[in-house]
């Protein structure tokens, strides 16, 4: 029927498995045939399930026999490392977690799965999400599938090759100030991160807990409509997540851009951005306008604060969430330990990697009593101006357009041993986090060398819809997601 | 204990309670005491990656409960905060409390000492935290084990001003604190247990001088009575540290009451720095005046109010009522005997709360018992008063049939009709035994007629020892008195 269904979307897949023209254990099959042949170039996948994924399948393939399935049963997709499943291995991408097999399942993969969804394996991640190249993972670096000598992106760099590179149908990120839009943009996929609250961080592995949001990472905005319908809603188990009911994402889909207003934040395109991006979001923006938007320029003067904010606050919380590795109930623990302290130190020093150490150094500073007026408290009222920052914007305009990153993606190693250079590869992403917006990355063209170029979207609290819609529009009017790396 | 009368003492309390909710504050698991090591925990009570908590409301109400009966106020906004140290008894790494913005703040009770007037000491404030598990090293050579089922118990930290005088207040404080939270049924006050934990902050100075000294805090004080050893023991190491030219260095001790003594734990240079912060995983706490409202129409009878029903409306005295209000279960044992001699037609608060407080407790005290394990039951000890006030039976008698319910328990109707004691209070019987008295003693006879009236208690006591006690002394005077005449 198909030479490659794994080129397919879900919607296009879906409706192939409705009609029975293919089997959900046959996709899996090419799915897992495709990993065993390109992964070990690409290194998308920590942990591959293969009985659990056909077991699934087969699962699958009785409820769309009986005419039982939805738009996602079936559907093979991979799944970051950091959502607990149960009884697969758990690794975060770190050493400490190589041997966790969790208990339970988290809220995000039993609705995937209770819609049907099919999980492939674990995919590669920066250890505990720490990292926007994907290079600190303790199971090796990820490489770009457009050029296997550059970084994807992190931390969901696994999930972002694994689409990119035709390992899954879609993949699960988290995003905690970036880590799907910026993998997404450059690896060429669109990636959704939603208002902070929308998805149950429930058995997610807690990076920044007032920051880190899942997210569907696809080949297309309609992909993601698909799977946040799966993954929204209020979780009891999970105390911040938003008690508000979610809407049809399909529904409003196809809503166009017609007399939507949309701002472009003049400070996004300030220095730093590179030559090629720049242009591509100007090509971008005019085919905005030609689909009846309207573009307002607008000013959002606290984006220089995002980054030195969020290295305040989102070390403070992970220093914190990060002191229960101690290897005395789970997890990585040191050989013959001398006493409780040196089991301690030594389970915690071999255990996790320098980016870890170095965050969690940092976060425990920046809490110490003497300092904690001046970082941590400072930070709080920045984060509110920002906040207060787009609040203002979105009075003016629906939606904002900006550049998913500044540049595309860099070369293995080139910022490795620069943490600050590293760090500011997010900094058009990590301001939506602080303000929790939704905001979508989506392909808007390819630079000179031929590498994947995002733009981004940002919403209003709970407007998802809004910004998958315009998404969708674009998406329909230009052909840059459908663009295959060759591997 | 005699204090050096130079020195004034100043005491403030910090009291940990475990609430008795059904499950724990952040998970399902229940919550009780005792059970194997390591069967009462899930993944939340374990600290594993990805789970959260979730607030307990059942826990927040007894925390409203609690404030309101302190007349503190209830905060419609407050904040739960991480406080951040390694300890292997501790899953998480941190402990899920309440910093800056507690539940409740500006409270108050009223202590009564004993020989002390009634005395108002402050509550600071009052915040929920979780409590942590346990490490296990007796019996274990070269290891420590943990026990987790504790991790998670709701407490209540009750933190007072440094209001406190003397070790009797502390002590006053404690019992009044525990009794509140006993008449509200939020904590069971079981200091051996650990369901009620008491550090003391303990600092002296010269009378008149207006700046508190330096503080120790004492830990490990697991009876009120060891908290008022531990601060006797205290006072005098702070007030001789003083008197020989030295300072008191501010530290935490460690009360050892098997050698009345305490010793160092950690000075303060050696600290935590617990990195507070809010807790990201939990909003903050937002109450509703009207659910404050709905919790303050619904509270018990607190102790202050039924001590003031018993005077007003009994007439028992300050100190009577306040005996019988010092805990839920004094209470309920001598309402429900109250009631037993009301519905018996013989209303009388006073002789009741009598008995209660002088025969009664005097037995038990000297017995340690606690009036829970008390032998007479509340319905026993009313009927008793009531066999009293009916003239059925003597005070004297009273006092043997309260004997051998004492002893052996039982039913006082039923003791007194099987051992015959009946008050003789049928004219004829006492009227031949006064003759018989008054055929038996001429002398005093003679006596009595010729002006010498006092001997008629001589004459009285006679008949009384004829009859065993049993007639009614009132019949056996009046009768006695016409024969003479
Ligand atoms: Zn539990």
């Amino acid at each position: 029927m198909f030479s490659d269904p794994t080129v397919l979307s879900i919607s296009q897949l879906a409706e192939s498995l409705k009609k029975r023209q293919i089997s959900s254990e046959d996709l899996v099959n090419s799915f897992l045939e495709r990993i065993e042949r390109i992964n070990p170039e690409v290194n998308a996948y920590i942990t591959i399930d293969r009985a659990g994924a056909i077991k699934a399948a087969q699962d699958a393939d009785n409820r769309l026999d009986a005419k039982q399935g939805g738009p996602l049963t079936g559907v093979p997709i991979g799944v970051k490392d950091l959502f607990c499943t149960k009884e697969v291995r758990t690794t975060c991408g770190s050493r400490m977690l190589h041997n966790f097999i969790p208990p339970y399942e988290s809220t995000v993969t039993s609705r995937l799965k209770a819609a049907g969804a099919v999980m492939l394996g674990k995919t590669n991640m920066d250890e505990f999400a720490m990292g926007s190249s994907n290079e600190t993972s303790f199971f090796g670096v990820v490489k770009n599938p457009w050029d296997l000598t550059r970084i994807p992106g992190g931390s969901s760099g696994g999930s972002a090759a694994a689409v990119s590179a035709g390992l899954g149908v879609a993949a699960i990120g988290t995003d905690t100030g970036g880590s799907i839009r910026q993998p997404a943009a450059l690896t060429g996929i669109t990636g959704i991160k939603p208002t902070y609250g929308r998805v149950s961080r429930f058995g997610m592995v807690a990076f920044a807990s007032s920051l880190d949001q899942a997210g569907p990472m696809t080949k297309t905005a309609e992909d993601a409509a698909l799977l946040l319908q799966a993954m929204a809603g209020h979780d009891p188990k999970d105390a911040t997540s938003i008690d508000s009911p979610v809407p049809d994402y399909m529904a409003s889909l196809n809503d166009g851009l017609k007399g939507r207003k949309i701002g472009v934040p003049e400070e996004y395109f300030a220095t730093g951005l590179s030559t090629d991006v720049a242009s591509v979001i100007e090509e971008a923006k005019k085919q905005f306008q030609d689909l009846g938007a309207e573009l307002v320029p607008v000013s959002l003067p606290t984006t220089k604060q995002a980054i030195p904010t969020y290295y305040v606050l989102a070390p403070a919380e992970a220093s914190s969430n990060l002191a229960r590795y101690d290897g005395i109930r789970f997890g990585y623990r040191c050989e013959n330990p001398q006493d409780i302290k040196d089991l301690f130190t030594r389970s915690r020093a071999e255990g996790f990697g320098s980016e870890v150490k170095r965050r969690i150094m940092l976060g425990t500073y920046v809490l110490s009593s003497g300092y904690y007026d001046a970082y941590y408290l400072k930070a709080q009222k920045v984060r509110r101006m920002i906040a207060d920052d787009f609040k203002a914007a979105f009075t003016k305009v629906d939606l904002l357009l900006t550049p998913t990153t500044p540049d595309t993606a860099f070369k293995l190693g080139a910022k490795t041993d620069d943490p600050v250079q590293m760090y500011l590869s997010d900094i058009f992403t990590i301001n939506v986090n602080l303000a929790g917006l939704p905001a979508i990355s989506i392909p808007c063209g390819f630079s000179r060398d031929n590498l994947p170029i995002g733009l981004q979207l940002i919403g209003r609290p709970l407007d998802e819809s809004g910004i998958l819609s315009a998404a969708h529009a674009y998406q329909q009017a230009t052909e840059w997601h459908t663009r295959k790396p060759v591997l | 204990m005699p204090i050096d009368p130079h020195y004034e003492t100043v005491i403030g309390l910090e009291v940990h309670s475990q609430l008795r909710t059904k499950s724990k504050i952040f998970c399902g698991c229940p919550n009780i005491f005792g059970a194997e090591a390591n069967t009462q925990i899930c993944p939340v009570c374990a600290g594993f990656p990805g789970v959260l908590p979730v607030m307990n409301r059942e826990m927040v109400n007894m925390a409203i409960k609690t404030g309101l009966a302190i007349n503190g106020t209830i905060n419609n906004f407050s904040v739960f905060s991480r406080k951040n140290y390694f300890y292997p008894d501790s899953p998480t790494g941190y402990q899920i409390s309440q910093y800056d913005l507690p539940i409740v703040e500006h409270g108050e009770l009223f202590i009564n000492p004993e020989g002390q007037s009634k005395k108002r000491v402050g509550v600071t404030r009052i915040h929920m935290e979780v409590d942590a598990g346990k490490s296990l090293h007796e019996g274990i050579v070269g290891a420590s084990w943990v026990d987790l089922n504790r991790v998670g118990t709701p407490l209540l930290e009750i933190v007072s001003e440094p209001d406190m005088r003397s070790s009797e207040e502390a002590g006053a404080y404690l019992k009044k604190l525990r009794a509140i939270l006993r008449f509200l049924e939020v904590c069971d006050g079981n200091m051996e247990e650990g369901s009620f934990r008491c550090d003391a902050n303990v600092s002296v100075r010269h009378y008149g001088a207006e700046e508190f000294g330096t503080r120790t805090e004492l830990k490990n004080l697991n009876s009120i009575r060891n908290v008022m050893r531990a601060i006797d023991y205290e006072v005098e190491r702070q007030i001789d540290i003083i008197e020989n030219g030295d300072t008191v260095v501010q530290e935490t001790r460690l009360w050892d009451a098997n050698n009345n003594s305490s010793r160092s734990m950690r000075s303060k240079e050696d600290a935590h720095d617990y990195r507070y912060f809010p807790e990201p995983d939990l909003p903050p706490l937002t109450i509703e005046q009207s659910h404050i409202d709905d919790i303050r129409a619904r509270l018990p009878e607190l102790p202050d109010d039924m001590a003031k029903r018993f005077q007003d409306e009994m007439g028992l005295s300050e100190y009577d009522a306040g005996v019988l209000t010092a805990s839920k279960e004094m209470a309920s044992y001598f309402e429900i005997a109250n009631q037993v001699v009301t519905v018996a037609g013989k209303k009388n608060a006073k002789a009741t709360a009598n008995w209660v407080t002088v025969e009664l407790l005097g037995r038990l005290n000297k017995n340690g018992l606690e009036i829970e394990e008390s032998p007479v039951s509340a319905t026993n000890m009313g009927k008793l008063v009531a066999l009293i006030q009916s003239g059925d039976i003597s005070g004297k008698i009273a006092k043997q049939v309260f004997g051998f319910m004492f002893d052996d328990g039982g039913d006082p109707e039923q003791i007194v009709k099987e051992k015959g004691l009946k008050q003789v209070t049928d004219s004829s019987a006492i009227n031949s035994e006064v003759d018989q008295v008054l055929a038996a003693h001429p002398e005093q006879v003679e006596q009595y007629r010729g002006g010498k009236t006092q001997i008629l208690g001589f004459l009285v006591g006679k008949v009384m020892q004829a009859t065993r006690g049993k007639a009614n002394p009132a019949m056996v005077n009046s009768l006695l008195k016409d024969k003479l005449g």
